[in-house]
């Protein structure tokens, strides 16, 4: 076996750039599945371990689900009306007791893209920009660096304060004190009551780039009628937090005056459905990658069985001569075998560690944790060997079959 | 063609036992309308410890009478007897196992893998007969030191004469202590001096105790065997302890 594999190798290197084209056949179809493989359980692995979109212990109501709105279900959404300023307080009215830490939220559709200016200072499009209320910090964890957070009575005044982040202080105030200021997003003008402490960025974006005003504020200055308020309610502890979720949905019903027969008109998630959601999508994502790198690697397959025909033809009278000095068929048969397994699983390997390194490196980017697919990479090499396998059958079939006098006279 | 040289230089060694038996043996080759009758009846018996030579003109059946002496090619008809086994009745890969372990066959073109030293050339029928690494570098060495090329193992073929390589093939035939060697115009690719050189590694061989078929048709070459055949056409035209 040892020797058997020390010929693959050494006939492989022979033809260094042929054996490389067609190994990187293989290479590209493994990379397409590890790579998102690695940054799917990456992230994943992160959603799980605690990086959560909402606070815990946290739920939330709006109209639109997270993600994974598809063409035809995006009309019953559409269908559906929008939770209004009125409605969120009502429901805040109806939790008095059972959860006081209740997050309203709605945010710039971002259709134009939002820009802020301060003086002759611009930011780039595309802040963040929305109104809330004092429990936005609690739901988002943020904290306050400097300033204030918004009191009830700036919501209730429609008070027309603003709270940035730490990147806008960057663009705006490169050598100012920010607090007081009175700084334009989206042609209004806001005074700057406090800066949000940074935090870095999550999924791909900045959470530094953000203006938040007031919610009624916000509703008042760009059309109430525009916009659906989202609702995160904080159960007050985790064993509440089934009841406190029951208790809202309750709630929720009554403020849209839903009849007993009628479905919820709104969607419902916790870190539980937002993880769920997020793993439909990304089961979407790796079938997607699985039908590509299927693809790939059935084309790279019928590669490897074609340089191994070449092969085959190009060493008959090697062939010949082995045979000629006592060579069985089968260890023909295995020495072309090893070859092209040795060229998938080569290719395969190469995939394996080019798709890990940009899985994770994608996974970084987005401030997930890295991983290594160890069950991806073991169902590569598998893969790789079954399609090293099948496709150098014929060819190697075919030079075991070789009769060794007429090998020998081949020139 | 020059006369034989004197009988009394050379030794005859006693035959040992029946090695090869071939009786009625014909081959025929189709090249589309036309049938070749490359052998048309050929009967023949060789013992151990001959050197025989088989001579012929060109085309007259010597190359396929030995590939078919070689267990490489199969008669069409008649029957061919191995140390008493009947060769029609092997499978490939039986005849895959007399090639390597009975018969060293040495070609007029070398057939060494060229991308291999010389030691591995050597080795390549030790490889397929599961002898094991160490012993196998041992014998494939001593091979090539028994053919003079001792300094010479790690040398490619194409790094070495053609007269070496010759050498190199015939200790490839060597190392698996064969019943018989066959050699198919041996000399046919060399000069006359290099040549002369693997005649006298033939008599050594001849005399250590092996048993040797030449093909040539030239009879400087034949007359080193003891023993000469003529084909003509496909058919024994003399067979006899000539010289
Ligand atoms: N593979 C083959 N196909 C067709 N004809 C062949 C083949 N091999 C040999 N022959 C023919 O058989 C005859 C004997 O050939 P060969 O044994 O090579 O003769 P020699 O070795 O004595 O020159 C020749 O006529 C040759 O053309
Ligand atoms: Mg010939």
């Amino acid at each position: 076996m040892n020797e058997i594999l020390k010929m693959a190798f050494g006939s492989l290197g022979v033809n260094k750039l042929r054996s490389f084209l067609t190994m990187s056949g293989i290479t590209i179809g493994v990379f397409s599945v590890i790579g998102v493989m690695t940054a799917v359980s990456a992230l994943r692995g992160s959603i799980e371990t605690g990086l959560s979109f909402l606070g815990s212990n946290m739920f939330q109501f709006s109209r639109f689900p997270a993600f994974g709105v598809n063409g035809n279900s995006e009309h019953k959404y559409l269908a559906r009306r929008r939770v209004s300023l009125d409605q969120a307080q009502r429901y805040i009215e109806f939790m008095r007791g059972s959860a006081d830490v209740i997050c309203l939220k709605a945010f710039a559709n971002g259709n134009p893209l939002v820009q802020a200016s301060y003086g002759n200072h611009k930011t780039t499009k595309g802040v963040t920009f929305g109104g809330t209320n004092q429990y936005f910090l609690k739901a988002n964890q943020f904290e306050i660096g400097t300033g204030r957070n918004f009191s009830p009575e700036d919501v209730d005044l429609v008070r027309p304060f603003a709270l940035i982040g730490q990147e806008i202080v960057d663009k705006l105030f490169p050598s100012e004190n920010p607090l007081g200021k009175l700084l334009k997003a989206n042609d209004r003008t806001y005074t700057v009551i406090g800066v949000f402490a940074s935090k870095g960025t999550m999924f791909g974006g900045s959470e530094d780039n953000i203006i938040m005003i007031p919610i009624s504020r916000f509703l008042m200055d760009f059309g109430a009628e525009q916009y659906s308020v989202n609702i995160a309610t904080e159960s007050p502890s985790q064993t509440q937090y089934n009841a406190t979720m029951e208790k809202g949905i309750t709630a929720m019903r009554v403020v849209r005056g839903l009849r007993p027969e009628q479905d919820n008109d709104f969607e419902i998630y916790s870190n539980d459905t937002l993880i769920a959601a997020f793993a439909k999508v990304a089961d979407v994502v790796s079938s997607g990658a699985f039908v590509i790198s299927a693809i790939a690697l059935l084309a790279a397959g019928v590669g490897i069985m074609n340089i191994m025909l070449v092969s085959v033809t190009e060493r008959t009278k090697e062939i010949g001569v082995r045979k000629a000095v006592g060579a069985r068929k089968i260890v023909i048969l295995t020495q072309f075998l090893v070859e092209s397994v040795v060229l998938s699983v080569t290719g395969g390997l190469v995939g394996i560690l080019l798709g890990t390194v940009a899985g994770d490196g994608l996974a970084a980017v987005l401030s997930a944790e890295i991983v290594f697919p160890w069950g991806w990479a073991a169902a590569g090499v598998v893969v790789c060997t079954a399609i090293g396998v099948v496709f150098g059958m014929y060819p190697a079939w075919k030079a075991a079959s070789l009769d060794p006098i007429e090998a020998l006279r081949y020139e | 063609m020059s006369p034989p040289a004197p009988v009394e230089t050379r030794p005859v060694r006693p035959v040992g036992p029946l090695v090869i038996a071939i009786e009625g043996v014909t081959k025929l080759y189709q090249m589309g309308e036309e049938t070749i009758h490359a052998l048309r009846g050929v009967t023949l018996d060789i013992r151990r410890n001959e050197y025989l030579a088989i001579m012929g003109p060109s085309g007259s059946g010597k190359s396929t009478l030995m590939n078919m002496l070689g267990c490489l090619d199969t008669p069409t008809s008649g029957k061919y007897e191995f140390n008493g086994n009947d060769v029609a009745a092997m499978t490939d890969d039986e005849l895959a196992e007399i090639r390597n372990r009975e018969i060293g066959f040495v070609f007029q073109t070398f057939n060494l893998l060229p991308r291999s030293d010389a030691l591995r050339n050597v080795e390549l029928p030790l490889i397929y007969a599961g002898v094991p690494s160490g012993e196998r570098h041992e014998r494939a060495r001593l091979a090539l030191e028994s053919v003079g090329l001792g300094n010479r193992i790690h040398h490619k073929p194409n790094e070495l004469s053609g007269g070496q390589r010759q050498r190199v093939a015939v200790a490839r035939a060597l190392v698996n202590r064969p019943s018989i060697i066959l050699a198919d115009e041996p000399t046919g690719n060399l000069d006359s001096k290099t040549g002369v050189e693997i005649l006298a590694l033939f008599e050594d061989l001849y005399e250590a105790g092996n048993t040797l078929i030449v093909v040539t048709h030239e009879e400087a070459v034949a007359r080193h065997a003891r023993r000469v055949i003529r084909l003509h056409d496909g058919l024994i035209e003399s067979d006899g302890h000539v010289y």
